[in-house]
């Protein structure tokens, strides 16, 4: 069969070209230290020191914040006459929809596989302490968004780097040099964890579902990415926008159907919980264990938990940014909420279901990876259910792609003035990389896609320490006026 | 206190009959007309990052167009003779009607049949028959 030797070939080929980037990338960006025998990547240690930094700075936000960021969802403080304008459950909702999915369903699995169930916890810990520094960037995004003449609004990392940095420490050429290492990172985030890794993982669970290793699909990955670059390309090039508006309304329903079963696991499991949450806390604290013990499930739970809510990568505040208010402090409040969201429940859930089922412990775990491992603990209980997490596995990497491709467009647009030929250019690039990712093996997807993500990490946590004392200001004032009732509910 | 009646405008012709009904009822008790246009929209829908970009620059231009399009003509067509008040706004139609009435004081609100098939209206209901359920004061359907 020539045309398999040769779609071979165009697989390994990509492969092959990869591979050496991918590790040139990941030692510079997770250049790590030894800690007790176990390897630290600093950049690991940079994002959990600026969530612990804003939590204690900003006095326990993360704790004192989310009741009154649930009165903001509900709308109990928008005003009647901005009906119409983006409200702040639809900015929550789409930065959730552009951060729920693979890294919440393949990234525990995988975090579990290198550093235990223990990796749990540290991973919670690390959502708990990524909610501060969500809160930090979703705030300053709004401050210091742009309004273009035509009324479009335009937020994130690159705009409080470039105006927000200037005014504080008068140096605009220092603020400007931030905002374009955070834009050209931001692309190659976009197109490495936003792009890349969704489309490996969604072709690696078709072909899981299509038969494993016989799937007439196998060979062909790059056919499937070609597919979904098509689809891609016509939603981002092509303006086709009720494909777009399938997949928001599908990923909530796809997040419902995964939540849902998730419970059926653990209840159908109830007995076997006491047990899963015992075996999860005493490895997140075991000094030895086959996996490193508790620097191997911190790092590791840290890492994962990063990759699946963004705290500090600041792609969230472009997303949160458009938003209707008159005090930027409102949506960080309400941005606290997404880390809460994906990693301390919808992780926390996938966790106990792998560690229930024991899937990890199967000594081909190591290999099965991602998305295939947490498919086949939720098979143990609902035999057909690895049918339907593919779709969600799809809709989920699709939006994520859309979203991502989006974050990495206005990057570009930042850089280059918003020129329409620099976006199509993007645009292009993102499509291949589509069908790129699809293509190669986990591993150095995961690579490249971390070493991108975390790299937006570095100009953007420096501004936000530049920009803290301004942040704690806003968000003070902000809550001293809601304490006194200066601003108060609006009677609906 | 004057009687105030407000009217559902949705370029429809049954709104037109509608808005018509209404002009004869307020010059018969000497009332004001509030003509009101409410754009669908719901603050808990799930968008895409550039629909949320747009948002409002597209708000601005569908209060424009409602105003051009749809109240504009309403207004011309309730006449000289009567006080005559037009407001547009987003929201769940029924819902905002209602809210409308009560803010201006409305003691009637009148609106056209929207004419949907019995299984669609069965499924999703219709905007007439959701603001007989909710509505705090008398409203009157014209067909």
């Amino acid at each position: 069969m020539p045309d398999l030797i040769l779609a071979q070939s165009i697989d390994e080929r990509i492969s092959n070209a990869m591979n050496p980037v991918s590790s040139v990338i990941e030692g510079i960006v997770f250049f790590s230290i030894p800690v007790a025998g176990v390897n630290l990547p600093l950049i690991v240690l940079w994002l959990v020191a600026a969530g612990a930094f804003f939590t204690v700075y900003l006095g326990f936000i993360n704790l004192r914040g989310p009741k009154h960021a649930l009165e903001l969802v509900r709308g109990q403080y928008s005003d009647p006459e901005d009906a119409g304008e983006v409200t702040h459950f639809q900015a929550l909702a789409t930065a959730v929809s552009g951060t729920v999915g693979l890294g919440n369903i393949a990234g525990v699995a995988v975090a579990i596989t290198i550093g235990g169930p223990g990796a749990t916890v540290w991973m919670i810990i690390a959502g708990f302490l990524g909610m501060s520094s969500k809160m930090a960037e979703c705030t300053l995004g709004v401050k210091y968004r742009r309004t273009r003449p035509d009324g479009t609004v335009s937020g994130g990392p690159m705009y409080y780097l470039e105006k927000g940095v200037a005014e504080v420490t008068g140096r605009a050429r220092a603020g400007k040099t931030l905002a374009i290492l955070f834009s050209l990172s931001c692309i190659g985030g976009s197109i490495g964890a936003g792009n890349m890794f969704q489309a490996n993982q969604a072709t690696a669970q078709i072909i899981a579902v299509t038969g494993g290793a016989d799937s007439p699909v196998t060979n062909f990955r790059w056919v499937v990415g070609l597919i979904f670059a098509v689809f891609v390309g016509a939603v981002i090039i092509g303006g086709i926008k009720s494909i777009a508006k399938v997949t928001e309304k599908l990923v909530p329903l796809m997040a419902g159907i995964y939540l849902l079963a998730a419970l059926v696991v653990i209840l159908a499991n109830l007995p076997a919980v006491p047990a899963a949450v015992a075996e999860i806390f005493t490895q997140a604290f075991a000094l030895e264990s086959a996996t490193g013990g508790i620097i191997g499930a911190l790092i590791v739970g840290f890492q994962r938990a990063a990759f699946s809510n963004e705290a500090g990568i600041g792609s969230a505040a472009i997303a949160h940014s458009a938003v209707q208010t008159n005090h930027p402090s409102t949506e960080g409040h309400v941005a606290l909420l997404e880390p809460f969201i994906d990693t301390i429940i919808i992780c926390t859930m996938t966790a106990l279901i792998i560690v229930i089922s024991g899937a990890y412990l199967d000594p081909v775990a190591g290999e099965l990876g991602g998305v295939a491992l947490t498919s086949a603990a939720f098979a143990t209980v609902i035999p057909w259910f690895p049918n339907v997490l593919a779709i969600a596995v799809i809709a989920f990497a699709f939006s994520t792609m859309l979203t991502w491709a989006y974050y990495g467009m206005k990057s570009t647009g930042y850089i280059f003035n918003d020129s329409e030929t620099a976006e199509t250019v993007f645009k292009v690039i993102f499509c291949i990389f589509v069908i790129v990712g699809a293509s190669l093996s986990l591993g150095p997807v995961i690579g490249i896609s971390d070493s991108m993500l975390f790299l937006m990490a570095i100009p953007n946590v420096i501004g936000l320490y530049i920009l803290a004392s301004t942040l704690k200001k806003e968000i003070f004032t902000y809550r001293a006026k809601v304490a006194s009732g200066e601003i108060a509910k609006v009677e609906h | 206190m004057p009687k105030c009646l407000l009217v559902g405008v949705d370029g429809s012709d049954s709104g037109k009959r509608a808005l018509e009904f209404a002009r004869g009822r307020a010059e018969d008790l000497g009332a004001r007309l509030v003509l009101a246009h409410v754009i669908p929209w719901s603050p808990y829908s799930f968008n895409t990052p550039e629909e949320n970009e747009q948002r409002h620059a597209r708000r601005q231009a569908e209060l424009a167009a409602a105003e051009e399009q749809l109240l504009g003509p309403a207004r011309e067509l309730a006449g000289d003779n009567i006080e005559v008040v037009t407001l547009a706004k987003h929201g769940d139609r029924a819902e905002t009607l209602n809210a409308l009435a009560e803010e201006h004081g409305a003691d009637h609100i009148i609106v056209g049949r929207t004419g949907e098939s019995r299984i669609r209206s069965k499924f999703f209901g219709s905007v007439p028959s959701e603001l007989t359920m909710i509505a705090d004061v008398p409203v009157t359907v014209v067909p």
